[in-house]
């Protein structure tokens, strides 16, 4: 039985809109792999490029986040689910730069 | 350049958030179809690096937007923040914690009284935010992207 992620909205444009993806692994980093294997697009939002997952990407595996297990090494069973969660953070200060325009409004 | 137009009483309730929370930061997610906006959800603002500088939405509170959002039979669009005392731009941090697809809105609120409001999106490399034209009110334009 193939594993499913769940996919949240940012990242479905990545993955044809479908809001989940079946996968295959023995890990929850080898489930990850094979989903950006298939869609490789995934890569840069879920990776810096050092190759570790970003600290606003969270990954549950049914419903454990898997800071609290064994991070990417933690073994899957057949038939489990991860999860991919957004936590949306930011904020004023140095503004990011260079910008092209300005944000319009109105 | 891409847009996005809030339906009516979505830029009051967004700078009615901006100033209910000032000095502190708001946030809360967008949502509609079709690059409208139709309705807000305001959001704790659970940072704990200091509200005046930051936001975070965690991922509990994430999930509720996405139900509500499907539950209301449209699309989780993006989310508004606010910027007290500083301009309506985003900043480094914000480019670093962004997620593509997403309209980010962010509205300054100086001196506790909203300011300039605009959209921003996440260019596909992550290296900047795009300004997106940011229309308020009003009827939704009427074309096949809108039907």
């Amino acid at each position: 039985m193939p594993n499913t992620i769940n996919i949240p909205t940012p990242l479905r444009p990545f993955t044809e809109k479908k809001e989940a993806v079946e996968v295959s692994g023995a890990t929850v980093g080898e489930l990850l792999a094979d989903l950006t294997t298939k869609h490789d697009g995934l890569r840069k939002h879920l990776y810096t490029d050092e190759g570790k997952l970003r600290n606003f990407v969270n990954v549950y595996l049914n419903d454990e986040d898997i800071r609290y297990l064994q991070k990417e090494q933690t073994p899957v069973k057949s038939g489990d689910t991860l999860s991919i969660v957004p936590s949306v953070a930011g904020g004023g200060g140095v503004e990011a730069s260079p910008v092209h325009g300005d944000g319009a409004s109105r | 350049m891409m847009g996005i137009r809030l339906d009516r009483g979505i830029d009051e309730a967004i700078r009615a958030h901006g100033i209910e929370t000032y000095p502190n930061e708001c946030c809360g997610a967008l949502i509609g179809r079709e690059g409208v906006v139709t309705a807000t959800y305001a959001l704790p603002n659970t940072t704990e690096e200091g509200p005046r500088r930051r936001f975070l939405v965690r991922p509990s509170d994430y999930q509720e937007a996405e139900k509500r959002a499907t539950a209301a039979g449209g699309d989780l669009l993006g989310f508004y923040h606010s910027h007290p005392d500083h301009p309506a731009r985003p900043s480094q941090y914000d480019l670093d914690h962004a997620w593509p697809f997403f309209s980010y809105i962010i509205v300054s609120v100086r001196d506790g009284v909203s300011e300039a409001m605009t959209s921003w999106r996440l260019r596909d490399d992550r290296s900047v935010f795009d300004p997106e034209e940011l229309h308020v009110g009003g009827e939704p334009p009427r074309g096949p992207a809108m039907s």
